[in-house]
């Protein structure tokens, strides 16, 4: 029952959330903020994550790549396609789903602790569009391009990792990759992308806003923002594999 | 938590709801200015049931409702002029230049000055109530609300508090509408008053009856607010002698 309950009140609050807003200009400058909050800020990590995930599948793929019939640039059919249909998405959400999704969840639920989303309640303000609304418009749209520079980053750190260790010449690589690219596979990869974004946004946020208490479920609102939203990307991430493969 | 309360708030009037720790005074007012649903019972605003009203009808009469909350609940990643500039930037068409002329003027008011840049957390307590209050008057409110202002005050900066509400409540004709358990702020200002009792309107009256009041637990909290006053003076007449 409480599942129902709390996803009644996911939809109450995404309804609030997107109503019509007090000025528009105001909630563009929002926008802009929470994207450079969300996404300038993430790129680092994302970074990192996209280099070594790229040089770590290149080398497992060489390894179980024994037989000598199979051409080299199999190495770079399998890692672009990996890294562009799941480990990119997958992997980089799950990390975001971490270090936005717990951030998110912490603001509100510090801003709903000292009371400042009642005192925007109080003033008229609809608090869950001001403070919502510009988490999930600059996480959908800024994420999708931490995941292209993923992308990019990934496959570039296999061809700089197959260079480096002989196991693939950048020709082979590049040549394999090119070969298994396919628009579909990458649109499906951008709606996962999209998916992984509103939920790391919304779930953080409901956490964060219709938190309750003290210091210290505030802690515990960013920790559930976190595993729901790492559950819900898994549960999303295979729905839609079903769905669209 | 409430049961039967049934008041009538004197228009342009110093009103005061007191009582003890979880008398109910707090969810009381939240529930008057709509941050809790209460579960029966009308709210009306000079005749507008504010209970049963369209969301978006509610949020436009909030706009002329000013909060002060018990620790002023400023916006901590705004600067005071930001905060205080706040509810202009959405609400009204105000040029910039306007809202900046505003926010000074309220500023001003509060007797607050070169704090404009500054966040909330480089401001003292008293400092930043006075910044609540500068935030609440920003949109000319019909009605003033003030949990608790004087908590956590010391006695010279609550007197300084005290006073403040009242001018703005005569200068700008507000209603004003102030929980506390201060009795110096309650016998000083309160012109009509209501004591809360484990959640029931027990008393009510103004600051002149309040002193011969017949009710039981009123005098029983007029004498401890009295007697914690005087206990507090002969502490500090025996630290001098000693």
């Amino acid at each position: 029952m409480s599942f129902f309950y709390h996803f009644g009140d996911y939809i109450n609050m995404l309804a609030a959330t997107f109503s019509r807003p007090e000025k528009r200009a105001i909630y563009f400058k929002r926008i802009m903020e929470e994207a450079n909050a969300i996404g300038v800020d993430s790129l680092g990590i994302v970074a990192i994550i996209s280099v070594f995930v790229g040089m770590v599948t290149t080398i497992n793929t060489s390894y179980q790549l024994v037989s000598a019939f199979l051409p080299r640039k199999v190495i770079g059919e399998v890692v672009g396609t990996s890294v562009i249909l799941e480990l990119s998405p997958t992997i980089c959400c799950l990390v975001l789903a971490g270090k936005v999704g717990s951030n998110i969840a912490t603001e509100l639920g510090s801003m709903r602790v000292s009371e400042q989303i009642d005192a925007m309640d109080a003033m008229g303000v609809n608090s869950k569009g001001y403070l919502i609304f510009p988490k999930i418009i600059a996480a959908i749209v800024v994420i999708p391009l931490l995941i292209l520079i993923s992308m990019g980053l990934s496959i570039s750190a296999g061809i700089f990792i197959g260079k480096i260790t002989g196991i693939v010449s950048p020709a082979q690589f590049i040549d394999g990759t090119r070969a298994t690219f396919q628009t579909y596979t990458f649109t499906f990869a951008l709606i996962k992308t999209f998916t992984f974004a509103f939920l790391i946004a919304s779930v953080s946020s409901y956490q964060g806003y219709f938190m309750s208490g003290g210091s210290i479920e505030v802690g515990k609102a960013s920790t559930r923002a976190v595993v729901y939203s790492c559950v819900l990307i898994l549960l999303s991430d295979y729905l839609l594999a079903q769905l669209f493969l | 938590m409430l049961k039967g309360i049934d008041a009538v708030f004197k228009e342009g009037k110093t009103n005061m709801i007191i009582g003890g720790s979880g008398s109910g005074k707090t969810v009381l007012m939240k529930c008057i200015v709509g941050l809790m649903e209460p579960d029966g019972g009308t709210i009306l605003y000079d005749g507008r049931d504010f209970t049963n009203m369209h969301p978006k009808v509610k949020r436009e009469t909030r706009q002329e409702i000013g909060m002060l909350f018990q620790y002023a609940a400023l916006f901590d990643s705004m600067t005071v002029e930001d905060n205080v500039a706040f509810p202009l930037r959405l609400f009204t068409k105000q040029t910039p230049k306007e809202i900046k002329d505003r926010v000074d003027f309220c500023l001003d008011r509060v007797n607050l000055e070169k704090v404009n840049n500054l966040y909330p957390d480089e401001i003292s307590g008293g400092m930043r109530k006075r910044v609540g209050i500068a935030r609440a008057i920003a949109l000319n409110p019909k009605y003033l609300f003030c949990d608790e202002p004087n908590s956590g005050l010391d006695p010279q900066t609550s007197i300084v508090i005290d006073e403040l509400i009242k001018e703005i409540t005569e200068d700008f004709g507000t209603t004003t509408i102030i929980n506390t358990h201060d009795m110096n702020s309650v016998l000083e200002h309160g012109e009509y008053i209501i004591y809360l009792y484990k959640g029931t309107k027990h008393w009510e009256g103004t600051k002149e009856e309040i002193r011969n009041a017949d009710n039981e637990e009123l005098k029983e909290f007029i004498y401890a607010a009295q007697f914690a006053k005087e206990h507090h003076i002969a502490l500090l007449q025996a630290n001098k002698k000693g």
